[in-house]
Order: C-alpha cells, then structure tokens, then sequence
C-alpha cells in the first residue's frame, strides 16, 4: 500500500513536470510577436513560399518586456521574435541575442540611419529593423487655418505663438496641445530636439544638469505653465477622440498607428481636418526619437541560421510592401516607401522628413528605468513641487545611482 | 409585536445584500450586452439586446478555452497535491507522539505570521535552478507548503477519540493503516473544507503564476485576463465576459459546497 | 513490546509529516532565508546573466530604498490602506455579522451566504468590474451619487481619491470573510449573560458595549491583525486597477517589491522590500497584540 501511494504521488509530481516540457516540435520556428504585427503575421507569412513552419504566440505590448526577461530566466526564449528597439541595448547586455550575421548587413542599405544605429550595440549590429516609426504632431488643419496658419510652424518660439492662436480659436475651456504627464516621450523628443545628450558619452552618468537639457525642460514646463497642455496623465483622458474631435486639444503628439485610428474613430466630417507635421525644434524642425521594432535571433534559438533565413525573407521589399498594406506599419527601407505610395501621401510622407531628422537615444540597458524616472522627476517640475534647477540635479542623482553598477561593469572590463 | 419589527431587520439585509451583489450582477448583464453599448451615460443596467457574442470573441478569437483547462487542471492538480501533503501530517501532528512534534508545530504556527511573499523572489530563483519556472510545476509548488493547511486538519483531528485508535493498536493494525481505514473516513468534512479552500485558492491565485508563467499557453484565467484587459481596456462588454467566466466556475463550487465551506471556517476560527 | 509500539509511532509520525516539511523547508524556510542574504547582494539583470557579476553590498540597498522616494510614497500609501481600511473594514464586518446574527432575521443562511459571495470570486475579474463602476462617466458609482446632486468624481483618476476608490473595492471584496469570523464569536457569547443584562433593564446599545463588546474583543484583535497583514499585502488591486498611478497614488509596498523584482529585475533590492514588508508586518502585529493586553482585552 505504502508503494502504490508513493507512486501516486510520484505520478502526479510528474505530471506538471511533463506538461511544462517544450513542446515545439523539431524544425518549427517559435516566434514571439506584439500587437498588429502579431495579429497579421500568420497571413504574411502565408505570402512567403518555401519557409519552415512557424509557430507565432502574440504578447501584449504592455507585458511584452517583462515577459522576455522572465522568459530568459527561465531559459524560455523563443528562436526569434519582434522587439522594441529601446530592448535591444538590454537583451545584447545580457547576451540574449546574436549579433547580425556579415551576410544581411546590406539589408540595411538604404534604411533610415537614425534607426540603425540604434541597433548598433558596441559597433555591431544586433538586430535588423522590421518597421520604422517616431512621433510627430497629429493637428487639427481647420482649427489651425482659422488661427491663421497653414501648418504648425518649424521653430519654437513661432510654434508656441501659433499654438496660443489655436488655443482661443478653440474656446475657453480647451487646451492646444495633450501631453501626458506620464508619458516620458514628450520631454525625450523636446530633448533631443534641443540638442540635449541625455547621458554622458560612454553613458555611465547622466547629463540632465547640461544646459541643452534644462532648455529643453524650461520649454517642457512653459508649455503646461501657460496652459498650452492640460496637467493630466493619460488615464485621466478617457477617450482622446471624442476629445481630439471636441477641439480640447489640437495638437496630439503620437505615431503612424494613431493614421489608423483617425480614420476609424474620427467622425466623418472630421476626416479631411487632420493632418501630420514634424515637430518643431528650437531653430528649425527638431528631432524625435526613431522607434519602431526590429528583429532578432535568440541565442537559444535551436536553428539559428534557419532563423536568420527567416529574417532576410521578411526583409524583402516585397514583403516589407506587404506587410505595410496589412497593419500600416512604415517600412524601414526608403525604396519600399515610393513604392507603397507613401512619399506621395502628405499625411505619411511627414514621417520621413521627422525620420530624417531624428537622433537615438542613449544605448544603455538601463535607460529605460532613467528615462521613467526621468519624467517622474519632470512631473513635479511640471506640477510645481520642485524647480528646474533641483529637478536636474536629482535627474542626475537618480540617473548616476541607476548607472552605478555599469561603470562598476566598464571598470572590471566586463561590459561596453 | 408589528409587521415591521418582525421583518425589518430581513428587509435591511435584503437590501444589504442587493448592494454587496450589485457589482456581480451588473458584470453578468453586461457581459450580455453588444459590444460598444455599455459605455454610455446613463449606464444601462440591463442589455437591451443580449447577444452571446463577446462569449463567442473570447473563444474565437482569444482562446480562452485553453487558459480554462489550465486553470481547472492546475486547481484539481493543487487540490490533490495539497491534499496528499497536508493530511498526513495534521493527523500526525494531532495524534501521534514523536519527538520535536510540539516545537515543530510551534515553528510552524509561528511562520503562518510570514507573509507568502518575502520569498517569492529566491523562490523564483530556486526554480529556476530546478527547471521548473514557466510550467505547472512551478506553479504547483506552493501548494505544497501549505501550512494553514496543516493547522485546519490537526485542529480538527484533536477531536478523534484516542481510544479508538489505541483500541486497533492493541488489535495489531500499524499506524498507517490505522489512518486510512479508521481515521480518514471520520475526516470527510474536513477533507471537503480544505480541498474546496485550496482549489478556490489555487484558482483565484494571481500574483504567482503571473510571475511564473511566461508561456501564454500556459496562463490561468486570472493572468490570461489581466493581459487581455491590458489591450482592451476600451472594450468593457468583452471584459465583463472574461471577467464572468473566470468567476463563475469557483461561484457555483462555492454555492454548492457553501455549508461546508463556511462550518469549516467557523469551526476552524473558533478554536483559532 | 510497549518500546516497539512506542517506536513505531514515533517514524510513522515522521513519516507521515515529513513530506509536508519537506515541501515547506524548501520552498517556503529556504526561499524566505534566502530573501535575507539576497537583500545584501546586487543581484540584478547582469548577475542573471552571469553569476560573476554578483556583488556584495551590505546594507547598500537598506540604505538606497530609505533614500528613494518612491519607496516612501508606496510606505506612506500602504499605512494610508492601513489606517483607513482596517477600521472601515472590522466596522462593517462587524456590522453584517451582527445584522445576520440577530435573532428576529429570517433565512439567515441566504444572506450569509450571499455577504460572503464576494470574497470567493476571483480578485482580478472583480478588480476589472470595479474598474468600470468607478469611471467617471459611465460607472454606476457617479451615477448613484449624481441621483443625490454630487457631481461626478474622477475616481481612479485623481490622485486623491484613487486610494479611497480601491479602499472601497478591497472593503467590499474581504468583508465577508471576517464577518463569519465575527459570526462565530458572536455565537459564542454566552446567551444568558445577554438575557441578564435585558431582565436588568440595559438597552441594546448598552447590551452591546457591555457585554457582547468585552466578549468579542479576542476576535476583534485577531480580525485587526489579519486585515492589517491583508493591507500590507495588497497587490493585484493597483495592478489590475490603476498600475500605481495617478502620479503613483496607488503604488503598495508590494506593487513596488514586484517592479524591483520583476520589472527592473533588481532581485537584490526587491528581496529588500520583502523583507522589511515581513518586519512592517512583525512589529505591527506585536503592537497590536501590547495594545491589547495592556486595555485588559485579552
């Protein structure tokens, strides 16, 4: 009795043992997916003949970073997958991925050079972008011209006249332009657009105290100061059309997938309203930060070259045009642009000019928990608790202590 | 004494109840209800058209037939796995004499004061050496360690008169089979209170298997629908749905079994 | 013959415990020791990736969360839950348990049963259910106190009023629970004692703090202590609800232990949090436990 318990039981540890075992079968490729992309990639790799099987689990973009490093904990990592570019920095400081083989570099060719750099991690290339994308300014043309103006203009001090101008021809109770709170991509773009470095060279400190930078946060907070933006996070927004149509706001900083989004929850006789220009920067059009996803091989993955494969079909321009008339998702080579249209579309050839001008961001792995704090810091500027002069200092405090155990890294030779 | 004397206090606690049950019954209407329509002002209460479709959404399109059967397979895994485990042990800790068997107990009545999850984070480690992070396993094994477990069943076992189980000593039988032929059979309530308080535990779990899990094939239905509602926190129809199906499974267990669930904890709390 | 018997109990006794103990020194005793010596580490994501990357820091990461201001706020925002939802929470249950206790109430396994239903339903489902009757426009919530003239309230979106909102929803979703504690001492009070103080001539306010109040204060005190241990423990609510916010409002003490750990993956500080959320917990239970016995109540 005692052995046929002790089997039992034996039995039923087994049994959660054996369903968490792989259950990929051999010459499957896993593929780790988000969002639109996910939803659409069983059809375009319908498209491509002669490919291995793949088996692809969507994420949501919300739970997708965390899932991939609980994943590499617990050594669960698919053959390859899709990532955001601010990942890449991260995944490669933790050797999660493989660097781009000599053979697809000329992939490259021909791409944004803003965006591949940002996947030039130590001077190699880790990942291959699969779309591009960047903020810009999503505004209303009608309430613009009835202001006076054509489209929102290039340089600051212009833009914010223009945006005071919109402001009353809204009416009272409106703002001109919605930038959440807890957003940190308002105040990067503005950054980098002052020309601001962020971190210091070899990013091991944080240079928030630099004059371009508190620029950059003087105009930030004026903006919320004079009542050009309302001071909300973007919870307390419940619905950004309704609003967006209201004229609250006029001015929606955001990317290529808020096109969609327009032409679907806009009301019609707002269609033709709307349109897209470049941010402004202090002497000209100002910069933003190159985005979008890329993709890459996992260093666990069981085939790596067939993987790799995978990739160049998927970076074909024939497939890049495919997947763009799919999920409206901006490809990453400009020849694909002419080709899909997109240079001739006013509201889509805006991306380009801003592609064009955008810089990248600091390639460190730990820039994003900076740049949240960053904007927590930015937060009570904006909210008065603290003043610029302060808020920097402990931008710099806070960056410093975050970056403290890469210089330890850098120091020991055990990092880039 | 008048009418309302002798009923105002049902008519207070029917209204009690309406208010405390509100928020159930408002997500079962609207889970009914077309998409689009339940975020409007004034917020309808009942569906003017009931449709089964965002039921049929969450099949189709988001499978959530699958996070269903895991959630019933770890819950039946947990409750027999924990039940193994724990029972065992409260009779012993109950009723036989071995040594360090009070200063044991003391530990562990001492440890029910540690909160689950100081450990969670070197446990997550430890599985990860054992290979267990992202599978059943891993999310089995705190049922193992169930402690207040342990104290429901010995609390209930100390009322087992000692001279029954003497008697078969006497008689011959070895302690084990004393357990299982005249010992479990007196255990049923018991048995009953912790297998339904396990599996309501193991299926409302949340945090655990959201820090476990990373295979989505894998996800309970509590995870499954945090990661849902993090994408579709517009569509609230859908969610309500989600929300109905994670719920009502454990619901109709507790409402079937509810005489035994509740004697149990009023048992247990009294001599606690 | 009787040292044999005696024996064979003793490993049957150990035989019967030790898997239970097993299972509980592994992957309860040695996790939570564990939690120590990790706290005095900087076990991060580099470390995860190799293991020579760890480093010994001491009381480097005690020191680094008392400086961090987002550690105070989830401190200050728990003991916020604390204070407000303890006696929020033993006044109501306390209340439904009288109501169904009394004696003139009809079908009381109904609405026993039905007080209860809330705190078996899954936090999450429920959480989301909340999160919809508190929107601003179209949550039943507003529309209730609208029928009284009070204008909508931005719930979940104010930095004010979000901790009040999951406060209600964790009030709602626990109550029941101690409500059978409270039942169960309720009906432990000895009747006659009641009946006496009625013959005396004591009204039912002064029956209930005379009498029923000093004969239920051990359960009080227990019901005190198990939902402070609940408050301090609070974590699916703002992660399914509010994920922290508005500016942070809602962050707990573990909802911050869960980003250290597992959204930055500084393990090192993370099992710091832990394990002064686990002393947060000790000293407010032997606070608790002083108080009582020092007012005479156990």
């Amino acid at each position: 009795m005692n052995l046929a318990r002790r089997t039992f039981v034996a039995g039923l540890l087994a049994l959660p043992l054996a369903s968490g075992c792989a259950r990929r079968p051999e010459g499957t490729l896993e593929f780790w997916a988000m969002g639109a992309e996910a939803e659409n990639l069983p059809a375009l790799l319908a498209t491509l003949p002669g490919i291995p099987r793949v088996q692809v689990q969507p994420l949501p973009w919300t739970a997708a970073h965390e899932k991939l490093l609980t994943s590499y904990a617990g050594n669960s990592l698919p053959d390859l997958g899709q990532v955001g570019n601010s990942w890449i920095a991260e995944l490669a400081a933790i050797d999660a991925i493989l660097p781009v083989p000599a053979a697809l570099i000329p992939l490259t060719h021909g791409q944004f050079p803003a965006v591949v750099d940002t996947n030039r991690i130590g001077n190699r290339l880790m990942a291959l972008p699969w779309y591009v994308d960047t903020r810009l300014q999503f505004y209303r043309r009608d309430l613009f011209a009835r202001a006076g103006y054509a489209a929102p203009p290039p340089t600051w001090t212009e833009w914010k006249r223009a945006l005071h101008k919109v402001k009353a021809v809204a009416g009272p109770g409106n703002y001109a332009l919605l930038m959440p709170l807890n957003e940190y991509e308002h105040l990067t773009g503005i950054a980098l657009s002052a020309g601001a470095s962020l971190l210091n060279a070899d990013g091991t400190r944080g240079a928030f105290a630099a004059p371009e930078f508190r620029r950059a946060l003087a105009f930030y907070k004026s903006l919320y100061d004079e009542r050009l933006a309302p001071v909300a996070s973007s919870t307390q927004i419940s619905n950004v059309w309704n609003e967006f149509s209201r004229g609250y706001f006029s001015v929606y900083p955001s990317g290529p997938w808020t096109i969609g989004d327009m032409k679907e929850r806009l009301p019609r006789d707002l269609q033709r309203s709307w349109a897209t220009a470049p941010f402004p920067g202090p002497r000209g059009t100002g910069s933003s930060t190159p985005g979008g996803s890329s993709l890459v091989v996992y260093k666990s993955a069981r085939d790596p070259a067939a993987a790799w494969t995978l990739v160049a079909r998927l970076l074909a321009s024939s497939t890049q045009k495919e997947l763009q008339s799919l999920t409206g998702d901006l490809p990453p080579t400009r020849s694909v642009w002419a080709a899909t249209g997109l240079t001739a579309d006013p509201i889509t050839a805006a991306f380009a000019t801003q592609l064009d001008h955008a810089r990248a961001l600091p390639k460190v792995p730990e820039w994003e928990r900076i740049v949240t704090e960053m904007q927590n810091v930015a937060e009570l500027v904006v909210r008065g608790r603290t003043t610029i002069d302060a808020g920097v200092r402990e931008m710099d405090k806070r960056a410093d202590r975050l970056l403290e155990k890469r210089r330890w890294m850098i120091e020991e030779g055990r990092g880039s | 004494m008048t009418w309302l004397t002798r009923n105002g206090l049902t008519l207070l606690a029917a209204l009690v109840a309406l208010v405390v049950l509100l928020p159930l019954g408002w997500m079962v209407s609207v889970s009914f209800m077309p998409p689009g329509s339940a975020g409007q002002f004034p917020p309808p209460l009942i569906p003017k058209a009931p449709t089964l479709a965002n039921y049929a959404t969450l099949f189709g399109t988001y499978g959530v037939g699958r996070y269903l059967l895991n959630s019933f397979l770890i819950s039946c895994l947990a409750t027999a796995l924990a039940l193994t485990f724990t029972v065992p042990a409260g009779y012993a800790f109950a009723k036989l004499r071995f040594t360090g068997r009070n200063a044991v107990f003391q530990a562990l009545v001492g440890a029910l004061v540690v909160p689950g999850q100081i450990g969670m984070l070197p446990l997550f480690l430890e599985l990860k050496a054992m290979g267990l992070v992202n599978s059943y396993g891993g999310v089995l094994v705190p049922w193992l360690a169930n402690i207040f477990g342990i104290f429901l069943v010995r609390q209930f076992c100390l009322s087992i008169p000692t001279e029954m189980i003497e008697a078969a000593r006497v008689d011959g039988a070895s302690e084990w089979m004393i357990f299982r032929r005249i010992v479990l059979p007196t255990l049923k309530p018991v048995l009953v209170t912790l297998a339904l308080f396990v599996f309501l535990g193991s299926w409302n779990d949340f945090m655990w298997p959201l820090i476990i899990l990373a295979d989505q094939d894998l996800y309970t239905l509590p995870v499954a629908l945090a990661a849902l509602s993090r994408e579709h926190v517009q569509d609230n129809e859908l969610m309500m749905a989600g929300s109905v199906f994670t719920v009502l499974p454990v619901l109709v267990l507790f409402l079937i079994l509810q005489r035994h669930y509740l004697d149990g904890l009023l048992a247990g709390s009294v001599k606690g | 013959m009787r040292e044999v018997a005696v024996r064979a109990e003793a490993r049957a006794g150990w035989a019967m415990t030790a898997p239970a103990l097993a299972a509980i020194g592994l992957f309860f005793v040695v996790p939570a020791v564990a939690s120590l010596g990790l706290s005095f580490t900087d076990f991060d994501i580099y470390a995860l990736a190799n293991l020579n990357n760890l480093r010994f820091i001491g009381l480097e990461n005690y020191q680094r969360l008392l400086t961090n201001p987002l550690f105070w706020q989830a401190m200050r925002n728990t003991l916020w839950f604390v204070v407000l939802g303890v006696p929020l929470i033993v006044a109501l249950s306390l209340s439904a348990a009288l109501l169904v206790h009394a004696k003139t109430l009809r079908w009381k396994p109904l609405w026993r049963v039905a007080l209860f239903a809330p705190f078996v339903t899954t936090l999450v489902a429920t959480a989301l259910v909340w999160n919809y009757l508190l929107h601003t426009r179209y949550g039943l919530i507003n529309y209730a106190l609208g029928w009284v003239g009070i204008p909508p309230v931005d719930w979940l979106g104010n930095p004010h009023t979000a901790l009040p909102a999951i406060l209600l929803f964790v009030a709602w979703k626990t109550f029941g629970y101690n409500m059978i504690i409270f039942l169960a001492a309720l009906q432990a009070v000895n009747a006659d004692l009641i009946d006496a103080a009625r013959v005396d001539g004591a009204g039912a306010w002064i029956r209930f703090r005379h009498v029923t109040l000093p004969a239920i204060a051990p359960t009080m005190l227990l019901v005190a202590i198990l939902t402070v241990a609940g408050m301090f423990q609070l974590f699916a609510e703002p992660y399914v609800m509010t994920q922290g916010g508005p500016a942070k409002s809602t962050v707990t003490v573990l909802y911050f232990m869960f980003e250290e750990g597992f959204k930055w993956w500084n393990l090192g500080s993370g099992a710091a949090v832990a394990f002064i959320l686990f002393l947060c917990i000790f000293v407010t239970t032997l606070v608790q436990m002083q108080i009582a016995r020092r007012s005479g109540a156990i």
